[in-house]
């Protein structure tokens, strides 16, 4: 056995940790992006391809409302700018919601799935245009004052310690606190029971008196706000551009690696993907010519697939003839 | 009052099973085959042959190929972009690496390495359904892109994966005017149009069909589901991939991974949704439709004095919405409204 030298064992384990730690970051993420598709597809039965055009629709509104508000009103107050923008990009979203329910689901009932995801693509492509035509197509900031110094943990544990950004980690108590809340919302409200009954079976809930139509706007606004809550989080990271609607390709091996109708589903393949994604860039990315990520977290959740079709924790196909 | 079948008796089972069994179809189809072989290739201004002729014919060969996957064996595939990807560079890799080795053989080789990948990819299905489906191929889409952009072997060590074919030439017909190109491409889509719709009207065509409207009951009355699934793929793909090649040969002559990425996929499911799915017409439709389309917005964006960048926005704009209500209008595609039309068509001009 050759000798190695305690401390370089242990900056390859604090490596280790710190590409883990990343990775579980950029998947709370994923996740985020992910449950607005489990939400509404529970909920409507819908794949909604536009959820990553509606994080960069509201990341938009909500940038340059912050830049607009101040201008508007004359004050020069960041954290006031930022609640009232919030609040204006929220309101935005909820109209969104209506206008999509109204004009295009509401007409679309009981057509099969892939008609709606290409009527989703539809609503994406809109959606793309008439952010960038109304907001601008540069690329915004968002300056909510998260702090932007890195930290080191443990540092009496691994020379030079882990290095975690101090942004990442309050983006995951956000992240942690909005799973939570609409946990919570989901469980204890009457809108959240309603929800829920219309997501177990739509003939049912609609024989019992909940209005469907009403329920879809809710859930489509629901939607809309963990998109912005996303895009606030992403552009504050990475400054509001067109890429960000792309996030929704990264979010889709998420859904169906947790389940489609699943919640817990989004959050923990979120997880998982993230930290596959960032270990497997590392340690065998190398070998392969680098870039490996864009491809293996699909992979990663097909391999998953094959052994269970429905995702993690999606509820299980039964086939009748 | 001229179209109708009435006084067409067929008096054998090959008349009976013809593709065109009506005598007014026959002579509208070989029409159009004159006016297409003859008169465009004479009468079209270049323009026309390079942007809209062209891709025109190649795409809807693509969207024909995914119409067999989707339309008829219901397995939705994202992964179209990445298969076409896979035919060119693979076209392009035997003719480069074989000496002598004729056009049509590289254009046919792409397709039977694309119907290989295709293949490989469509293993899945045989556990996974629906829309995690579509999503588990766009593994196929991601690897490919990536591949063709990393692997540096497969794009015979050029740099960014960018590569040129210059000088086509078909058994000694040298390809070089945009008719001549367009001569080719109509010839590739007309046999693979014929070829397709006889499969589809065989029994595995049939078998497709079961396995699409319900993959249970379907093995339960004794069809294989994994060679039914798998072989949907194969031709699917294969046809994909020869799509990919001439989309690569000819009509950008030099190309680069990012030519086949996924808003191509994107823009052949649309073509097959907007056209109809399970159509061999359908898919001819969508194509139009969906090549022309973006061209006209965006003359009329330019026409009417918009810059560009706002042009662009609202070509996106209008797009959707015009996407939206093609599917809130007809769900089935324009298929369902030309079989519509020719059905009012053999009443007229009586009500009943």
């Amino acid at each position: 056995m050759s000798f190695v030298p305690t401390w370089e064992r242990q900056t390859d384990m604090g490596f280790f940790l710190e590409t883990l730690i990343g990775g579980l970051m950029s998947g709370i993420l994923y996740s985020l992006v992910a449950l607005g598709f489990v939400l509404i597809y529970k909920a409507s039965g819908v794949f909604n391809f536009a959820q990553g055009a509606m994080v960069l629709f509201s990341a938009l509104a909500m940038a340059r409302l912050a830049e607009w508000i101040p201008h508007w009103f004359g004050f020069q107050n960041l954290v006031l700018a930022n609640i009232l923008a919030f609040i204006g990009a929220l309101m935005i979203m909820v109209v969104v919601a209506w206008l999509i329910e109204k004009l295009v689901l509401g007409r679309l009932v009981n057509q099969e799935g892939i008609t709606l995801l290409m009527a989703t693509l539809g609503i994406t492509y809109f959606l793309d245009g008439f952010g960038q035509l109304l907001f601008g197509a540069e690329i915004y900031k968002i300056d909510v004052g998260m702090p932007k110094e890195p930290i080191f943990l443990l540092e009496h544990m691994f020379q030079g310690g882990i290095l975690v950004n101090q942004e990442d980690l309050a983006a995951t108590v956000v992240a942690a606190a909005l799973v939570a809340g609409l946990a919570m919302f989901f469980q204890y409200t009457v809108t959240g029971r309603a929800l829920r009954a219309v997501a177990d079976d739509h003939q049912a809930a609609q024989s019992i008196g909940i209005p469907l139509d009403r329920i879809w706007v809710i859930v489509w606004s629901v939607a809309g706000f963990v998109a912005l809550v996303a895009g606030v989080i992403w552009g504050s990271k990475l400054g509001v551009q067109f890429s960000l609607s792309l996030i929704a390709l990264k979010a889709l091996p998420v859904v169906i690696l947790g389940g489609l109708t699943s919640v817990p589903g989004a959050i923990i393949g979120g997880l998982l993907i993230g930290v596959g994604e960032k270990l497997s860039e590392v340690f065998i990315g190398p070998m392969l010519g680098g870039g490996i990520e864009i491809w293996f977290a699909y992979v990663l959740a097909l391999f998953f697939l094959l052994i269970r079709p429905q995702g993690l924790f999606g509820e299980k196909i039964i086939d009748r003839v | 009052m001229f179209y109708r079948e009435n006084g067409q008796f067929k008096t054998s089972y090959a008349a009976d099973q013809q593709i065109f069994p009506v005598m007014q179809d026959r002579l509208a189809v070989l029409g159009l085959l004159v006016l297409a072989f003859v008169a465009v290739p004479a009468l079209a201004p270049e323009y026309l042959f390079r942007a809209i002729l062209i891709p025109f014919l190649i795409l809807s060969l693509a969207a024909l190929g995914l119409n067999v996957l989707v339309g008829y064996c219901g397995q939705i595939s994202l992964g179209t972009g990445g298969l076409m990807a896979v035919g060119a560079y693979g076209a392009y890799n035997i003719l480069v690496r074989i000496d002598g080795v004729p056009l049509i053989v590289a254009l046919l080789m792409g397709g039977v390495f694309a119907a290989l990948v295709g293949v490989l990819f469509g293993i899945p299905s045989l556990r996974i359904r629906g829309l995690y489906l579509a999503v588990a191929t766009l593994a196929a889409q991601f690897f490919c892109d990536w591949s063709f952009l990393r692997i540096k072997w497969l794009t015979n060590y050029s740099s960014s994966g960018s590569v040129s074919v210059a000088g086509l030439n078909v058994f000694g017909w040298s390809v070089d005017t945009p008719a001549e190109k367009y001569l080719l491409c109509l010839l590739l889509v007309c046999l693979f149009a014929l070829i397709t719709k006889n499969l589809i009207r065989g029994h595995i065509g049939r078998e497709w069909m079961a396995i699409r409207d319900m993959d249970v009951a379907a093995a339960v009355i004794g069809i294989r589901p994994v060679y039914a699934k798998l072989s949907a793929f194969a031709v699917s793909s294969f046809i994909i991939g020869v799509a990919g090649a001439l989309w690569g040969f000819v009509f950008l002559g030099s190309w680069e991974p990012a030519a086949f990425n996924i808003d191509r996929s994107f823009q052949l499911l649309f073509m097959i949704i907007i056209g109809g799915l399970g159509s061999v017409m359908g898919s001819f439709f969508g194509a139009a439709f969906i090549v022309v389309l973006p061209i006209l917005l965006d003359q009329g964006a330019v026409a009417l004095g918009f810059d560009t960048a706002i042009a662009s926005h609202l070509t996106l704009m209008i797009f959707g919405s015009l996407i939206v209500f093609f599917l809130i209008a007809e769900p089935h595609g324009l298929a369902r409204l030309w079989a519509v039309g020719k059905e009012k068509l053999r009443l007229w001009p009586f009500p009943h």
